[in-house]
């Protein structure tokens, strides 16, 4: 029996896998892997058991509270809680099935990990988003068919039930919305977790970073759904939109992380879950005192600065780039918002700005004591230090939070001090010569905190993760050391004892 | 069909695999042999394009495995240190789930497991669960699995760990099958005497570098010198092993044998029988002692730490 025929006409290899993908080949190639994982998961009596049971024992379950609790509390004159009662059970219907997607996923990524099946599947022509969105659509599947089911099962029951509950079209489109996002978060999330890890011990640890704010967003959903569950409420109708918004941004970013950290070098680069403090203090140490990526070490302090924080400025070229361009609208916002009339302070035109001038001093004594520079430089310190841990924490959204809202005001000033009949050379006086500094550590440090949070979302090639994130956060030190505190000081000295004299010499006084 | 030029992986600082260079042509069996944590799994996961090189290049069945790798991957199979298996899965479930991710037919998918699974003796068990296999069974469904899709280079860690003796003849008669039909295999291994029989070429590796490689007997003459004869007389040698030192190195005496080494066996072996004639000694054996690649493998091995500890003394 040959075993060998084939090698001379083509090694039996698809012409198809040579080629670049279509979007359809990728998803053809996706279902390979997710229609082995629904199979196996359909074979395992642990993941079969909740479903069934969730499915059709769970709804009904429901359906009978729901009914006597109706008429439990319309015996007190209570109508309403019961009406509202039965909107928020099918949201917990359709919910307690798509918590077992976490399990799944956690299972699909990290058991396979540990069972060492992984590695065969990672040895075949399968692109990483091939199997990323293979093993994404196992772990949904299942546990999305039996929330659907669950709450199509309750929705029967209450219309043939003694309540003969007609929920709003809307209401059910939200729920299922809800359901799926949340579904799909969960997953996400859990496909982040198991690339971090190697062993479903921690993988369930680390699954309370999802498990937490899951349980805090349904308590919110929950209340929307007792305070203003229907369509007819736009409140309610708003806030379930908002989360279902809130929640597709998360997944879009999750699953940006995730298709960065679901990749063969990740998956089977990390061998252990082990800290090693040591090695990543040295680590971290290196990254601060080095010129690159290696550690090595600067021949002079302007030898760190040319190539250590040039560098570290070039790699956040990107970032730069988005935060001046999200200051510009910022600030273009500010000035919108000052012309619109109903938002017009209308300043008073007669204030003499001679006799103004005099309270510079007082204002900036009153506001940052006896040293008014190291006032200055501390206040602008702790929000920039605010935005860069924001954007580190919410994979750099939140640094662009914070730091605009200065240019929003700043515009929207600049427009009432114009319409009152100021001249422009005030602002510009009043912004210079401490602006010409302070500014440009603003977008540093701005910049500074969304690559360091962003970072994980677009992982350079030839990078793990954690490599990454390690050169950004090291990048983001050797800033803050060698341009942001720095800045923050000459531009608080320049702001005391310069800008004073430019804006008096602005307005003659 | 293989062909690395100074492959190196970093894990963080650490240096894994360090300025690998291997030339595997085709129908060639390359043995590659080291301690545990040499590199060996990380060196076949760059030749599958599962990892990235940090640096160097390679080439896999024509492809580069970094600017190709759904090529490399495609063409080659691979036979992982853990098998790896679906246990909830039947046989013919697992390979036909391979087999549409190499994009084989449905009839070709069906055909190449069969064969294969007849020819490795397990189509009783086409429809168990793998779960009920043995070791041995799963150790060769999983060898199915890396030549279901016929490629033309094998990576093979471990082919006939947990095997029988039977099973793992079966084994070696494949892949001397798959070999004659040019395909080109790299074996990790730690099963010396397997790689010696099947090997065309032996590379070693330590501490990520290679630090050994040629043919069993391009190695056995670097490091472990000339062939050793032994020689068994009647009787007892008395000073013959002094008169021998004259023409053969001498390695080992005993009563009535004495070792030595040669050069040239083909000049030096009818000359000492000569000698012993003229000397009226009756030789009972003259016999090459066989030298194997556990031999080599220890002496290179020992040479390298020998060196290393001649580094670290230089440092010091």
């Amino acid at each position: 029996m040959s075993i060998s025929a084939k090698l001379e006409t083509g090694a039996g290899v698809a012409p198809a896998l040579y080629e670049r993908r279509t979007i359809s080949e990728t998803l053809s190639n996706a279902l390979i892997v997710t229609r082995r994982e629904v199979r196996d998961s359909f074979r395992d009596w642990r993941i079969i058991a909740p479903i069934v049971i969730l499915t059709f024992m769970f709804p009904a379950l429901a359906q009978f509270v729901a009914s006597q609790f109706a008429g439990f509390v319309e015996d007190f004159g209570a109508q309403i809680i019961g009406e509202r009662t039965i909107p928020f059970l099918l949201m917990i219907v359709g919910f307690f099935p798509i918590s077992i997607s976490l399990v799944i996923a956690l299972e699909t990524f990290v058991g396979e990990k540990e069972r060492r099946s992984l590695e065969p599947l990672l040895s075949t022509p399968l692109t990483n988003t091939e199997l990323y969105i293979g093993k994404t659509l196992a772990a949904m599947i299942p546990p999305l068919v039996s929330s659907y089911g669950g709450m199509a099962v309750y929705l029967l029951s209450l219309l043939g039930g003694e309540l003969q509950w007609r929920p709003a079209a809307l209401l059910v489109v939200q729920i299922i919305l809800l359901t799926t996002v949340q579904a799909l978060v969960m997953v996400t999330g859990a496909v982040v977790i198991s690339s971090l890890t190697t062993s479903t011990r921690a993988a369930n640890l680390l699954a309370s970073f999802i498990i937490i704010p899951m349980t805090l967003i349904i308590q919110g959903e929950s209340a929307i759904m007792f305070l203003a569950p229907d369509a007819d409420s736009p409140n309610g109708i708003g806030a379930l939109w908002a989360i279902v918004v809130g929640m597709l941004v998360v997944v879009m970013l999750l699953l940006r992380v995730g298709s960065s950290t679901f990749n063969r070098e990740e998956l089977l680069g990390r061998n252990l879950d082990a800290l090693k403090p040591r090695a990543i203090l040295r680590r971290l140490w290196g990254g601060i005192i080095g010129v690159d990526g290696k550690g090595t070490l600067p021949t002079s302090p302007i030898d760190w600065y040319r190539r250590g924080v040039g560098g570290a400025l070039g790699r956040m070229r990107l970032s730069t780039r988005v935060t001046v361009g999200w200051f510009i609208a910022a600030a273009l916002a500010g000035v919108i918002v000052g012309l619109l009339p109903q938002w017009q302070l209308n300043l008073p035109r007669d204030i003499n700005l001679r006799d103004a001038s005099g309270g510079i001093e007082l204002f900036t004594g009153a506001l940052f004591g006896g040293n008014p520079s190291l006032g200055i430089a501390w206040q602008n310190g702790r929000i920039l230090l605010g935005a860069i841990l924001l954007g580190m924490f919410s994979f750099g959204v939140g640094a662009l939070i914070l730091t605009p809202l200065t240019y929003v005001v700043l515009g929207y000033a600049a427009v009432q001090l114009i319409a009152a009949g100021y001249t422009p050379m005030l602002i510009v006086g009043a912004l210079f010569p401490h602006g010409l500094i302070e500014i440009p550590v603003i977008v540093i440090a701005t910049a500074a905190g969304l690559h360091l949070g962003a970072v994980v979302t677009r992982v350079p090639e030839n990078s793990t993760v954690g490599a990454a994130w390690t050169q950004a956060f090291t990048d983001v030190i050797k800033l803050i050391i060698g341009v942001i505190i720095p800045g923050l000081l000459i531009a608080a000295v320049l702001e005391v004892y310069v800008t004073p004299l430019v804006v008096r010499a602005v307005i003659g006084a | 069909m293989i062909e690395s030029r100074e492959l190196s992986k970093f894990y963080d600082n650490f240096l894994a695999v360090d300025g690998v260079t291997l030339d595997v042509p085709s129908g060639t069996v390359l043995a590659l042999l080291g301690p545990n944590g040499a590199g060996k799994t990380t060196t076949v996961r760059m030749l599958t394009s599962i990892l990235a090189p940090s640096s160097g290049s390679a080439k896999v069945a024509g492809f580069d495995v970094v600017r190709q790798p759904a090529q490399v991957r495609a063409h080659v199979g691979v036979l992982t240190e853990q098998h790896g298996l679906y246990e909830r899965m039947k046989a013919v479930e697992y390979l036909d789930f391979f087999g549409r991710m190499y994009r084989l037919s449905a009839p070709e998918r069906r055909k190449r497991s069969l064969d294969l699974m007849e020819r490795f003796g397990l189509t009783f068990a086409l429809d168990k669960q793998l779960g009920e296999y043995s070791k041995g069974m799963k150790q060769k469904l999983a060898l199915v699995r890396a030549m279901l899709h016929n490629p033309p280079v094998l990576l093979l860690d471990e082919p006939t760990s947990a095997m029988d003796p039977q099973s793992a003849k079966q084994v070696r008669d494949a892949i001397i099958e798959l070999q004659r039909d040019q395909r080109t295999f790299l074996l990790t291994t730690h099963n010396l005497t397997e790689a010696q029989q099947l090997a065309d070429r032996i590379a070693i590796i330590r501490h990520g570098r290679i630090i050994a490689n040629g043919t069993f007997d391009e190695l056995a003459a670097r490091f472990v010198g000339d062939p050793i004869m032994e020689l068994k007389v009647s009787g007892e040698l008395n000073g013959l092993v002094k008169d021998l030192s004259e023409m053969v190195q001498v390695e080992d005496s005993g009563r009535d044998w004495v070792r030595f080494r040669v050069s040239d066996p083909n000049v030096t072996n009818p000359a000492v029988l000569r000698r012993l004639h003229g000397l009226g000694i009756d030789v009972v054996t003259l016999s090459r002692l066989s030298q194997t690649l556990e031999d080599i493998y220890l002496q290179v091995v020992k040479e390298d730490e020998s060196q290393e500890g001649r580094v670290g003394e230089h440092l010091r």
